[in-house]
């Protein structure tokens, strides 16, 4: 339902974003990912080598999906959990408001989850009557902003601190109003003050994961501030929230994706808590919930297993992609309008929305490459953007201006005697119009070019031509 | 040129449709190198690799263009093509294009190993350590995207740059990353292009060089317009013009006196 929501207006998103002096400021810092990440990959050698290992063993499960989803229900069933299987995000919603219903829940505190953002869970919630706790200091933030993530792993990268005191300021109203603010830790204590509240009093609380272990039935996630753990082991009812694609075979599968996980993401070696459960708490146990249900989402993804785009549902959700995308670091999350932003989110949002509602996304793409050249995954992302194209092309679902362009380019490409003559004849001309100046500063049909760039003039007769004519005729096109 | 292990060569010079019909000096330079290096250089009639019809989702037209291409060059040891886009285009996805057709596939995959770009090739296949050649100026090198992530061209331009008399070559910050081109992705995202070319250009300038070199035309054109529109006074080249010592011709964006 909220997969992709302004996408159709990307045009009109990157204009604003480009004009948006605060989100420019705050992605100035989003830049800070490169260096990290690079400098966590030259502290390990085996890096390349880890990410075939990673590559193989997600391509090896995806391969045999049913057989690994069906021995990670039975681990979970036996460990005293529940499964429930979700077609769509309403249907996932669904399964989620009748387990509130049951322990007639008024409150849920929630990890940080793309599937729960995925599916619009916080305005499903809110409609009934439950209160929703967002516990990830980004998406508390972001929540309190009426926002989504701009990021995957960084959901509130888009705001700087001085919004994050603002806001805070509005929302906290029984706190002292001459109250220091000016630090990120001043504002770090406010919100884990606030959060610790709502962390005992919840009836129900909801974590995505990174990883469900078919071996044993556990979920993993991975966090830098340990609410993750508070939201899943203190409520009385623990919910998973995952798509089929998080399924690994065994947990030394998981260990070999965690070391390219957090080295991708953020530069860290390993993030501060990777968290594992298994099931409700068991009697002798210290702690943990009363019930363990997992809802797992397909929501496009088995549609993907089999087709071109199957390479996607590798994607351990890393960000590093779009934390080295020009086009991401240019205009930040929100243009996108989808729930998935960067070069992941131009695959998937066709994907999961249809590529009338999300076409534009592999579309606005330089095929730079980058982000395939960080993938831990090596999901070839350019190449499923042009997948997409494709499709599009196919469907003539490219503006009809675009297409004629093509067309009549293409006519003469593929006619080389006509293509000389008619290049010729044009290339003299312009050449000719640029040459006292040696550029344009607007051209017919280049409007998108010369608004922001001068053309430079062509020199005159082609190169073939040239060639050609210091030849001689006797020897053809060669010598 | 030192070094001759070029010889009795035949090389097709694929000299892409941007050099074709905007700069033929750069082919001009490419033969020169090439002929240095002892290589015959032929030129068979063509139009263009297919890019922007194999990145509009047209894959029957390109399917054609490259038909055509590798018909026109069968006879040739070697393709060279001053660019590593296009070079690109015809080394790592002529065959991805025919991926279900085998033989068709086949035939592609033994083009493309005939493939390459100008400067790595001179580097990495014929050996060539150093030009002979002279160029007054601080220059600072952009790394085009496919040409570096695609097929490792990175180390040879610089190598042969650093044998160019007179010439000083200053690092470029973020020299990996995009200028925002990306072929018809510039004029269909032209905003977005320009706020990506505004930071290169910011990087451009901030070494303060007086000569920007880079391996595709694409990528120039696109700087040299950003630079010139914003007032900046750099002479844009492509490298092989300033390898081959041929740098007569005004460079890009500047208009000729004559």
């Amino acid at each position: 339902m909220t997969v992709a929501t302004t996408t159709p207006r990307f045009k009109e998103n990157v204009h604003e974003a480009l004009h948006d002096p605060r989100l420019q400021r705050a992605m100035a810092f989003a830049g800070n990912f490169v260096p990290r990440r690079a400098a966590a990959v030259a502290r390990l050698p085996e890096f390349e080598a880890l990410r075939d290992s990673a590559r193989d063993i997600k391509t090896h499960t995806l391969a045999h999906l049913d057989l690994y989803l069906e021995a990670y229900e039975a681990r979970v069933t036996e460990a005293g959990g529940c499964v429930h299987y979700a077609r769509d995000a309403a249907q996932a919603r669904a399964i989620f408001l009748d387990l509130c219903r049951r322990r007639a829940a008024k409150r849920v505190t929630k990890g940080k989850s793309m599937i729960s953002e995925e599916i619009g869970l916080n305005d499903a919630l809110e409609a009934h009557g439950i209160e929703a706790v967002e516990t990830d200091l980004g998406e508390y933030i972001i929540q309190l902003r009426h926002e989504a993530p701009s990021h995957i792993i960084a959901p509130a990268i888009h705001v700087t601190r001085d919004d994050v005191e603002a806001d805070f300021r509005k929302a906290h109203l029984h706190l002292p109003r001459d109250r220091d603010l000016s630090e990120p830790e001043t504002l770090l204590a406010e919100a884990r003050e606030i959060l610790r509240q709502k962390f005992l009093s919840a009836d129900i609380g909801v974590t995505g994961a990174n990883f469900l272990i078919a071996e044993t039935g556990t979920s993993i996630i991975v966090t830098n501030e340990g609410n993750g753990d508070l939201t899943q082991i203190l409520p009385k009812v623990h919910v998973v929230l995952a798509s089929l694609e998080k399924i690994t075979p065994t947990l030394d599968d998981a260990a070999q994706l965690l070391r390219v996980l957090a080295r991708s993401a953020t530069g860290q070696d390993m993030s501060v808590y990777t968290t594992f459960s298994t099931g409700p708490r068991r009697p002798g146990d210290p702690d943990g919930p009363e019930e363990y249900h997992v809802i797992l989402l397909d929501n496009g993804r088995s549609a993907m297993l089999a087709g071109e785009f199957s390479e996607m549902l590798r994607c351990i959700r890393c960000g590093a992609c779009m934390n080295h995308c020009p086009v991401y670091q240019a205009v930040g999350g929100h243009a996108y309008g989808s729930v998935y932003p960067g070069p992941m989110g131009a695959v998937l949002t066709p994907s999961l929305a249809g590529v009338e509602e999300g076409g534009q996304l592999p579309n606005a793409s330089t095929f730079c490459g980058r982000c395939e050249a960080v993938c831990p995954m090596r999901i070839p992302l350019p190449k499923m953007m042009r997948h997409w194209r494709e499709r599009e092309f196919e469907r003539h679902l490219e503006p009809t201006a675009m297409r004629y362009g093509l067309g009549v380019w293409a006519f003469f490409a593929k006619r080389p005697a006509l293509y000389r003559f008619a290049t010729g004849v044009a290339m003299r001309a312009l050449g000719l119009a640029g040459r006292r100046a040696g550029r344009f500063s607007w051209a017919p049909f280049a409007g998108g070019w010369t608004r922001y760039r001068d053309l430079a003039a062509p020199q005159g007769a082609t190169f073939q031509a040239r060639w050609r004519a210091k030849s001689g005729a006797k020897n053809g096109a060669t010598r | 040129m030192l070094t001759e292990s070029g010889a009795g060569v035949r090389v097709g010079l694929f000299v892409t449709c941007l050099v074709d019909l905007m700069r033929p000096s750069v082919g001009f330079a490419a033969v020169k190198l090439l002929e240095d290096a002892g290589c015959k250089v032929v030129v068979p009639e063509q139009t263009c690799c297919g890019q922007p019809a194999y990145n509009s989702g047209d894959r029957a037209n390109t399917k054609a263009i490259a038909r055509a291409t590798m018909r026109a060059f069968a006879a040739c040891d070697y393709v060279v093509a001053p660019s590593g886009s296009c070079a690109g285009m015809l080394a790592k996805h002529y065959p991805e294009l025919f991926a279900n057709e085998p033989d068709a596939e086949r035939e592609a995959v033994a083009f493309a190993a005939k493939c390459h770009e100008l400067v790595s090739f001179l580097v990495d296949t014929l050996g060539v350590t150093a030009v002979e050649a002279t160029y007054e100026g601080v220059a600072t090198y952009h790394d085009s995207c496919s040409g570096l992530r695609e097929l490792g061209v990175c180390a040879q331009p610089r190598q042969l740059l650093a044998t160019v008399k007179g010439l000083k070559l200053v690092d470029l910050e973020d020299s990996e990353v995009c200028c925002g081109f990306g072929g018809t992705f510039a004029v269909k995202y032209g905003e977005l292009s320009d706020a990506i070319v505004a930071k290169k250009s910011a990087n451009i300038l901030a070494t303060g060089a007086d000569t920007l070199l880079a391996g595709d035309l694409g990528c120039l054109l696109n700087m040299a317009g950003k630079l010139s529109r914003d007032g900046a006074r750099l002479r844009v080249r492509h490298v092989a013009e300033v390898l081959a010592g041929m740098t007569d011709d005004p460079p890009i964006g500047e208009g000729s006196a004559k």
